[in-house]
């Protein structure tokens, strides 16, 4: 622990564990000391994520609301605080509706299916120094393989229904979800790249170590990665699956109640799941910057996973749902090629600086102006070449009747 | 440029985070009621009445019921002009169908009964101004959405004696 104050209890909470597992060291048998582990670890991903599932409704409904030039929810409590605990209330009191055509089983396990990924998803993320619930090895791949599994729930819940819009949602989504996973572990693999592991915890030390972010040699592997992972998670400018003007509700037509809120918070945990991965692999983890040393390394993480979740937030607010082509053309004719070159430019980068050869100075500063360049003139030229060639108009039957 | 119009919208967004909100919290403040506003009442003013009864021919539902009698210097007197709020819809044609800009449409609201009776307008209340706790004397001027004219500055019968002076 390099930029911790002696002292500072706060600091490091794996101290915790560890004060624990010493007490139980010989008193009880390894097995239990695992055991009683893992309870501790649950009960602090615990306690951070039920106040943030509950906490993060109720910080969009009043951010977008303020976008909107409205008030948002402000009857329950004081600033309507207490709203997503009486949604909480409304939502367990409500008659749990299995329509008559359903497969009941695939139909109750799908909000379980799709409820777990969100979860599994926090096992690599990086809280602080020593508080990473499972530091595996190949966290980054756990990552995208376990946050891919959503798909299969929403598929599920969307065949189960036996209703033509949930289907329709299902179909749509697993369009759009596979489709986005491409630029998404592209724009990964630049990141890997640069840290030479895959393990979430070292690739934080890298960038501590390096003394940059990676979002400063990567910048066009964040955005796309932001955006890929905003298609993910189906938040607004993409969320054609559960589009409510055009199919009700999507895959989640035919739920209620608790079925229903668990879709919900999924979604929710999903989204702050992915702020934490975007704020591990690009903006540093914990790092905190010189000068705001004494705050707690996993306050910083907090810090950045909220910051990114208002970041969607305002997304949210502001642009407009796309329709399914121009979505499938966005992920296959621009993110996907430009996630290409980016993974080209990396490579020739890491083969002429190897790992560890940069340190902060010129030539860092240099290859960070020269990405940031670069990436500038990939995105626009980019979009100016398939601009550049508009597709042709089908023949319509108007057309026929003028010829 | 690409992406310029997204920038712009992020900003105009941002913008209105800090812009204070239009919603009304309406039972706690009082809404603002533009001049044509329809409510739920009618305003009628007894003085310009000939009792022709074009309004009760012109509306759809026959929800005006208007008795006549003559009356002095060759005029009739009306003795009955009952609306029936319970099946009017408030489409203001009896009001376009007025001759004489006798009658308005109010600009009253909370007009909620528990009864059907109370949803009956009689000529006595309509000659009143205070005739119903619900409807407030304020909210009983004619609503301009007929005749724009009188968004100019006349807001309320010259004829019918203000609060106070009334006879009953």
């Amino acid at each position: 622990m390099p930029s911790c104050p002696p002292g500072l209890v706060l600091c490091d909470l794996s101290g915790v564990t560890g004060a624990l597992r010493a007490a139980l060291a010989g008193l009880v048998p390894e097995w239990a000391i695992l055991l009683a582990m893992a309870l501790v670890g649950v009960l602090a991903l615990m306690a951070f994520l039920l106040p943030s599932q509950l906490g993060t409704v109720w910080i969009e409904r009043r951010l977008i609301a303020r976008m909107q030039v409205r008030r948002g929810p402000n009857r329950a409590g004081p600033w309507g605080l207490l709203q997503p605990v009486a949604d909480a209330v409304k939502v367990l009191a409500k008659e749990a509706i299995t329509p008559a055509a359903a497969d009941r089983w695939v139909f109750w396990t799908a909000p379980i299916v799709a409820y777990v990924p969100a979860m599994l998803t926090y096992a690599v993320l990086p809280f602080g120094p020593n508080m990473t619930f499972v530091d595996l090895h190949i966290g980054v791949l756990y990552l995208i393989s376990v946050s891919s599994l959503s798909v299969i729930a929403v598929f599920m819940a969307g065949w189960s229904s036996s209703n033509k819009y949930s289907l329709l949602g299902a179909m749509r989504a697993v369009a759009q979800m596979i489709s986005y996973e491409i630029p998404m572990v592209l724009s990964v693999v630049g990141v890997l790249m640069l840290a030479g592991t895959m393990q979430t915890t070292q690739i934080v030390e890298r960038q501590i170590a390096s003394g940059v972010w990676y979002v400063l040699l990567q910048p066009l592997g964040c955005l796309i990665f932001f955006i890929a992972g905003l298609a993910e998670l189906n938040r607004t400018p993409t969320d054609i699956m559960e589009a409510e003007s055009e199919i009700v509700a999507g895959y989640h037509t035919e739920y209620s109640g608790m079925k229903f809120s668990l879709f919900y918070v999924a979604e929710y945990t999903h989204a702050l799941a992915f702020c934490g991965i975007i704020a591990t692999l690009f903006f540093g983890g914990w790092a905190s910057s010189p000068g705001l040393d004494l705050l707690p390394p996993w306050i910083w993480v907090l810090v950045k996973i909220y910051f990114f979740f208002l970041v969607m937030v305002w997304i949210r607010g502001t642009i407009p749902r796309l329709r399914i082509d121009q979505l499938m053309d966005f992920a296959w004719k621009f993110l996907i090629p430009l996630s290409l070159a980016n993974v080209l430019i990396t490579g020739v980068e890491v083969v002429l600086a190897p790992q560890g050869t940069l340190t902060l100075g010129l030539p860092m500063a240099l290859i960070v102006i020269l990405n940031l360049v670069l990436g500038v003139i990939l995105l626009v030229g980019w979009a100016k070449l398939l601009s550049g060639s508009p597709r042709k108009p089908a023949a319509t039957w108007r057309w026929q009747m003028e010829h | 440029m690409y992406g310029l119009g997204i920038a712009k919208g992020m900003l105009l967004t941002l913008k209105h985070i800090f812009r204070a909100p239009t919603t009304e919290q309406y039972p706690e403040e009082a809404l603002r009621l533009f001049p044509r506003f329809r409510g739920f009442d009618f305003a009628w003013d007894i003085e310009r009445c000939t009792g022709c009864a074009s309004c009760a021919k012109a509306c759809p539902h026959g929800v005006i019921v208007i008795e006549t009698r003559p009356g002095h210097y060759g005029k009739y007197e009306v003795v009955r002009f009952d609306i029936n709020r319970a099946n009017c819809m408030f489409c203001a044609l009896c009001v376009e169908a007025c001759p004489y800009e006798a009658l308005h449409m109010g600009s009253a609201r909370e007009c909620a009964s528990y009864a059907y009776d109370g949803l009956w307008i009689d000529r006595d209340q309509l000659v009143n101004q205070w005739y119903n706790e619900q409807i407030r004397v304020k909210e009983r001027m004619p609503s301009s959405l007929v005749r724009p004219q009188f968004d100019a500055g006349r807001r309320s019968f010259p004829h019918i004696p203000k609060v106070g002076e009334a006879s009953g």
